[in-house]
């Protein structure tokens, strides 16, 4: 009984998921698709393809279609270039990694210029001994200050 | 200690220049595309590149270089292209009037959708082979510039002359026409 009950729990709320999942934004999508012809996304393209592409995406999301349903059959019409975000994996996991490289690098490189800079000379450091002509002239203001 | 890291930048930086430069070598050597229009145009014949695509009037794929022996009118053409629409009565005719005597229209769909293209096919009575290419793969190799762009390859599958822009207008035809006569040539 435990069991039937957890089932129909379970099933419950995987159908509420389904239910409240919101549709695909078409401006979203436009924004996330390339247009082939032109090579830029969808929302900045006004070429015959990329219009014919829109109506799809109109056409699609009215049938009920989820966002993933709608990528698979564009790239089966016009390939992995048709998304503006390269894939996570293979030769497009380069496009993800080598800004993150290129910040760590970068990140690196003024690490270690701040510390040269910052590192203070010989003559900086408090127990070196003052430059003799700069210990009388403290002494003397010293000395006025006193008096 | 510095020096070295000296000579390590350095050398970091001449290699990245180095790799710009190979980079940029193997752009230029890659473009072939305008290459073969060019080659064409001083009569050159060069190889038509090969390829294998599916078919959109049937079941099955074409490779191109399986028309060998045949004279070839390849046509890049995509369903929402406004000349290609005035362009293809006028291939569907020629290729209707030369195919027996070797003559093939192949008609070469890209960035396009199957559906639409075949729609187009249906309502212009397309009846010679055509085949897809969404994404536009061949058309680098090819150096298509725009839609339509029609290429005429000769019986050893060299090409003869390229046509960018549709094939309209007597002069153009006259040119096109004279190209299959010496495509057909034996």
């Amino acid at each position: 009984m435990i069991r039937l009950v957890l089932l129909a729990l379970v099933a419950f709320m995987v159908a509420a998921t389904d239910a409240t999942a919101a549709p695909p934004n078409a401006a979203d999508l436009e924004a996330e698709l390339v247009c082939p012809v032109c090579e830029t996304t969808l929302d900045q393209s006004n070429a015959p393809v990329a219009e014919r592409m829109k109506t799809f995406l109109r056409v699609r999301i009215a049938a009920g279609d989820s966002e993933q349903q709608i990528k698979d059959a564009l790239v089966a019409e016009f390939g992995p270039g048709v998304i503006a975000e390269p894939p996570a994996g293979g030769f497009g996991l380069l496009a993800w990694l080598l800004p993150l490289v290129a910040v760590a690098g970068a990140a690196v490189v003024v690490a270690v210029l701040i510390r040269r800079w910052t590192r203070r000379s010989p003559a900086e450091r408090a127990d070196a001994p003052l430059d003799p002509q700069l210990e009388r002239l403290v002494d003397d203001e010293l000395a006025r200050f006193d008096s | 200690m510095a020096s070295r890291a000296r000579l390590v930048g350095q050398g970091v930086a001449i290699g990245l220049v180095a790799l710009l430069f190979i980079l940029l070598a193997w752009s230029l050597v890659s473009d072939e595309g305008g290459d073969l229009a060019a080659a064409a145009a001083r009569g050159d014949r060069p190889p038509a590149p090969d390829f294998t695509l599916e078919r959109l009037d049937e079941e099955g794929e074409l490779q191109l270089s399986s028309l060998q022996g045949k004279a070839v009118v390849l046509n890049v053409w995509a369903s929402w292209c406004v000349p290609c629409k005035e362009e293809a009565p006028y291939l569907e005719e020629l290729w209707r009037e030369h195919r027996d005597r070797g003559l093939v229209v192949v008609g070469l769909d890209a960035k396009d959708f199957r559906a639409d293209a075949k729609r187009f096919a249906n309502r212009f009575d397309l009846t010679f082979p055509l085949v897809y290419d969404g994404p536009g793969d061949t058309l680098g190799d090819l150096g298509v510039t725009g839609f339509p762009e029609s290429f005429v390859i000769d019986r050893e599958g060299r090409v003869v002359e390229a046509f960018a822009g549709a094939v309209d207008g007597e002069d153009v035809r006259d040119r096109f026409e004279a190209a299959i006569e010496q495509a057909l040539e034996p």
